[in-house]
């Protein structure tokens, strides 16, 4: 047995090294060279519904639709991203937020809702990111000046409290939930929208026949929050996120405003959720409370971490198994919160980094077990 | 008078760590408080920075009231401090360091005249420039954390313990350099267990005990006061 996990960690300190040497090679390509391959990559990204590759499409169900919910979990998983991951607080309850995104659009949009209005897609989406920032707004003002364990703990709550109330409030129809989830639509496009295509082989690109158009614009809407989020990583507020996780108390004496920051984390990941649940309620059409079970979002939470908080390709490598594994493997789907459960263990003790870890991350962790070593 | 506390109280929930603490720094002083573990020096320090909301009392600092005043608006002001501990950011380079100590300002070409005087106060800190403060030794980082507190330009330079855990030599060079920063022009204030180096380098200093303020004076005054010397000298 031990021998055993002495050849599963060298062989892991094996791969760990050949990924730091990768990411070394990479950020020596000149940068002309370095943007040419990420758009080549990124090229492939979206022609691959069309590439039929054998082993990695799925036997079992619609490849595209797969590749619609990684490119959702994906985006989850950079917005939960910048709370765990830059800013260093832990949220269990994201799926909060995520059902927040998801409601608004079905209630402002669709004629079988309580609430009359029925705006387009276009205009609901908007609103639900906005709706769900204030949502964390609200959630956080009293809440962030709590610490660690207490906030993860307020944080739970708040995603069982949407839960409850989405089952029993009149507003969403309880458990029967809302229907006609209003579906992006070509006739709601505005003029600089028109680049993006409408019909594919013949078939209009949203719709129950072709879901191709929802995984673009999945795509799309990924690979922008993912710049964004890199440049403000890189800004004043990534510094001050990166300090307050570091070590707040030194993060105030330098003259961080900790609570105004902490708040800004908590705001954009609240926004990035409510734009996830968006976006996936308008390809489903369909939303009742069942699919804000507390598992999911501990499963995001687990994501993160197994992918490896503060680096963005890391933690998307987290979300793409979780959204990719059950459907590949169809026997995985019963056991995915066991294999979840075990795969979180497994790395705390051995990998608390992380997959794919954030350089900065790793120091802090390293300096943290050197604090506190365990007896 | 740079900074005023007047009969200032703190409590940890239900535990008064300070009761009505009053004392002064002067500005160019060197003020130095001791005493045993758990007197409240630390605690003094953190109502001087805001970590901690005091319960009662004032503070007052370059004609200022503020007492209520956030920690981070406090370093706007000018007070800085090199917290016990150290709080070293682990994950970033020496130099990311000092230019957070920096983060309350913006003008580029004074922040780095002063890089280049916190790298000629501790030349060691110009070798390390890139390393993690993570990785650093003690002795290291206990620069590292004086030359960032620095970097915010104070008017007062808070030092929780800057002896802590470092061999003999290194406590004497870091108390020159607290003594070359202040003839530079920057007020200190310390706390400090090493009570010998603090008086023999404070111009004044104040003793506390289990939260109180049991004698002031003079740095010679008290190193050479018979119950001084026996309480926190350790020689007869």
């Amino acid at each position: 047995m031990n021998a055993l996990l002495e050849s599963a960690r060298r062989a892991d300190e094996r791969r760990a090294k050949a990924a730091i040497g990768i990411r070394d090679r990479w950020s020596s390509l000149p940068r002309p060279w370095r943007i040419a391959v990420l758009i080549a990559f990124i090229a492939l990204l979206y022609s691959l519904p069309g590439l039929d590759i054998p082993l990695i499409t799925t036997p079992d169900t619609d490849f595209t639709s797969v590749l619609f919910l990684c490119a959702v979990y994906v985006l989850v998983a950079v917005g939960l991203n910048v709370v765990i991951g830059l800013a260093g607080l832990l949220d269990l309850g994201y799926i909060g937020f995520y059902a927040v995104g998801a409601y608004t659009v079905a209630i402002l949009g669709s004629p079988n809702s309580p609430v009359v209005v029925k705006y387009p897609w276009i205009v609901c989406v908007p609103i639900a990111i906005a709706v769900a920032m204030l949502s964390g707004v609200i959630l956080g003002w009293p809440t962030l000046r709590l610490r660690g364990d207490y906030l993860a703990i307020v944080t739970l709550g708040f995603g069982e409290i949407i839960r409850v109330f989405a089952l029993n409030s009149d507003i969403t129809n309880g458990n029967r939930g809302i229907n006609a989830v209003p579906t992006p639509s070509e006739a709601d496009w505005p003029s600089w929208m028109t680049w993006f295509p409408t019909i594919h082989e013949g078939r209009p690109v949203f719709s129950v026949s072709s879901v191709i158009g929802f995984y673009w614009l999945a795509l799309t809407v990924v690979i922008i929050c993912m710049l964004g989020v890199r440049r403000l990583e890189r800004s004043r507020v990534g510094r001050s996120w990166l300090a307050i996780r570091e070590d707040e108390e030194a993060a105030e004496l330098m003259g961080v405003p900790t609570f105004k920051y902490k708040l800004w984390a908590f705001a954009i990941g609240a926004a990035l959720g409510g734009l996830s649940g968006a976006l996936f309620f308008s390809k489903q059409t369909f939303i009742n409370a069942q699919g804000f079970d507390l598992f999911t979002s501990i499963l995001w939470v687990a994501a993160v971490v197994i992918g490896g908080a503060g680096n963005q390709l890391g933690v998307a490598v987290g979300a793409i198994l979780l959204a990719y594994l059950p459907e590949r493997f169809r026997e995985f789907t019963d056991y995915r919160l066991l294999i979840f459960g075990v795969a979180l263990i497994v790395m705390t003790i051995f990998r608390p980094q992380g997959l794919l870890p954030s350089r900065r991350r790793t120091v802090e962790l390293e300096d943290r077990a050197k604090e506190a070593p365990v007896a | 008078m740079l900074l005023e506390l007047k009969d200032v109280s703190l409590a940890y929930g239900r535990i008064v760590a300070l009761h009505g603490i009053s004392l002064t720094v002067d500005e160019g002083e060197i003020v130095a408080l001791i005493g045993a573990n758990g007197a409240g020096k630390s605690t003094t320090m953190r109502a001087v920075s805001g970590l901690r909301p005091v319960l009662k009392g004032s503070i007052s600092f370059d004609g200022q009231d503020i007492t209520k005043m956030r920690a981070d608006l406090r370093v706007i002001r000018g007070v800085s401090q090199s917290p016990e501990g150290r709080g070293i950011f682990p994950g970033m380079s020496v130099r990311e360091n000092l230019e957070m100590g920096a983060y309350t300002r913006r003008n580029r070409p004074e922040i780095d005249k002063d890089l280049e005087r916190v790298f000629g106060l501790f030349p060691r800190l110009k070798e390390r420039e890139k390393q993690s403060g993570g990785t650093m030794s003690g002795g290291e980082q206990q620069m590292l954390a004086v030359g960032r507190a620095l970097m915010s330009r104070p008017k007062l330079l808070l030092l929780d313990e800057p002896s802590m855990g470092l061999a003999p030599m290194l406590i004497q060079q870091i108390f020159d350099i607290i003594v070359e920063i202040n003839q530079q022009g920057t007020t200190v204030l310390l706390v400090e267990q090493n009570a010998q180096q603090a008086l023999s380098r404070a111009h004044r200093a104040y003793v506390l005990e289990t939260g109180r303020i049991v004698k002031e004076g003079t740095g010679a005054e008290l190193l050479h006061d018979p119950a001084v010397k026996d309480a926190y000298l350790g020689v007869a």
